[in-house]
């Protein structure tokens, strides 16, 4: 039942900020102290230009793994206005560049899935404690949900299995 | 928290205990009793382990979100009021590079005060500087200069001197006698919740008319 009205919410989502992964788990530590591993970000995309000092995330042609990380040069054009961008994680040394395809020194808008507005859980487990093993134990958890994620969005043919074993799961249930 | 996750059940079994007492009153006793009887086993088996442990993990995240969204509502009652000056000290060279860019180097004074910027729920608050200019190919150029993450109220008011942190490259060579802003933005990352950016601008600054 957590699963479905997880499904249901999460494709919910996906109509409301019109972007292809509403929510995104933050892999690496490469925008630490912000976002630490584990962490849960909530995107946005829309039709605002992209300017710099915001957090996207984006595809690099080539990998499967969205990277999130912060725009720090916009270059964006008189006539046709579109723009090419640079990135950088706020922990990393460099700028992203190494990471963009090869001979690639620009990220454009269609390499953007959407804008970082706001991130969860960090809070509720703060204000606990850090030192209680139960909030840690869940946060080091949370980034396999993000492999689900990461899973369900590059074999599609996964989700359709979930959601067929999902349904079956409900005609079959006694109650 | 019961009701919620029971509402198909309670739902079919109000539309047949509709069904039993109001459209059909001509049921015998008996087979009613056995249908009450098979509903009331079935309501045994609802309060399993499982059951509650279901219901009590959603109560739990339900509440957990509740409490993000409150705690980021808090966010919207700081009124703040933050103040900075950046002064170019020196440019330390301006060339055209190889490939056709200009690209120039700078050192900074940077002076802020951004301690109301700090809430509660705020966990740290990203700066960067950014040179910010038009060009005839380009409509907005923006090249940030140096940024800082700021983790706590305390270390909000500052002053440095420092030289670009990265490097201010032009696509082409527009900068010579270039009128630029420099622009500081901040980007309150908050404990939970939403993010909010904003950014003094500082207009007036420009480079040399020629290469040195």
């Amino acid at each position: 039942m957590i699963v479905t009205s997880a499904l249901i919410i999460w494709k919910a989502l996906m109509c409301i900020t019109g972007s292809e992964s509403p929510v995104v788990v933050v892999l690496s530590g490469s925008m630490e102290p912000g976002f630490k591993r584990g962490d849960i970000l909530f995107l946005h995309m829309s039709k605002d230009p992209i300017r710099a000092g915001e957090i996207v995330v984006f595809n690099v042609d080539g990998r499967e793994i969205p990277i999130v990380h912060r725009v720090i040069k916009v270059h964006e054009r008189q006539d046709t206005g579109e723009v090419e961008v640079l990135t950088k994680g706020d922990n990393n040394y460099g700028d992203d560049r190494l990471l963009y395809a090869q001979g690639q020194l620009w990220l454009k808008r269609q390499h953007i899935m959407g804008r970082a507005v706001g991130s969860g859980f960090g809070a509720p487990l703060a204000i606990f404690g850090e030192d209680l093993p139960g909030p840690n134990l869940a946060l080091r958890f949370l980034p396999y949900v993000g492999w689900v994620t990461i899973i369900m969005t590059e074999k599609p043919i996964i989700k359709y299995i979930l959601i067929g074993a999902l349904g079956l799961l409900v005609i079959t249930s006694k109650d | 928290m019961a009701r919620d996750s029971g509402i198909w059940q309670n739902s079919f079994i109000f539309i047949s205990v509709d069904f039993n007492f109001s459209l059909r009153p001509k049921i015998k006793r008996q087979q009613l009793q056995q249908r009450q009887g098979t509903k009331t086993g079935k309501k045994k088996k609802m309060h399993s382990f499982g059951y509650r442990a279901n219901a009590l993990l959603t109560f739990a995240v339900t509440i957990l979100a509740l409490m993000c969204a409150i705690a980021s509502l808090s966010d919207n009652l700081n009124t703040p009021s933050p103040s900075a000056q950046i002064e170019i000290l020196n440019i330390n060279w301006f060339q055209k590079q190889p490939h056709g860019n200009d690209e120039v180097s700078l050192t900074l004074n940077i002076t802020a005060d951004l301690q109301s910027l700090f809430t509660w729920n705020t966990k740290q608050l990203f700066i960067f500087v950014a040179a910010e200019y038009e060009t005839p190919k380009n409509a907005l150029n923006q090249v940030s200069l140096w940024d800082a993450i700021i983790p706590a109220k305390e270390f909000a008011k500052f002053s440095i001197h420092t030289s670009n942190k990265y490097r201010f490259i032009d696509q082409g060579h527009n900068l010579r006698g270039k009128e630029f802003n420099l622009t500081l933005h901040w980007h309150v990352m908050p404990k939970t919740g939403k993010m909010f950016a904003n950014k003094i601008v500082m207009s007036g600054y420009h480079l040399p008319e020629d290469y040195r």
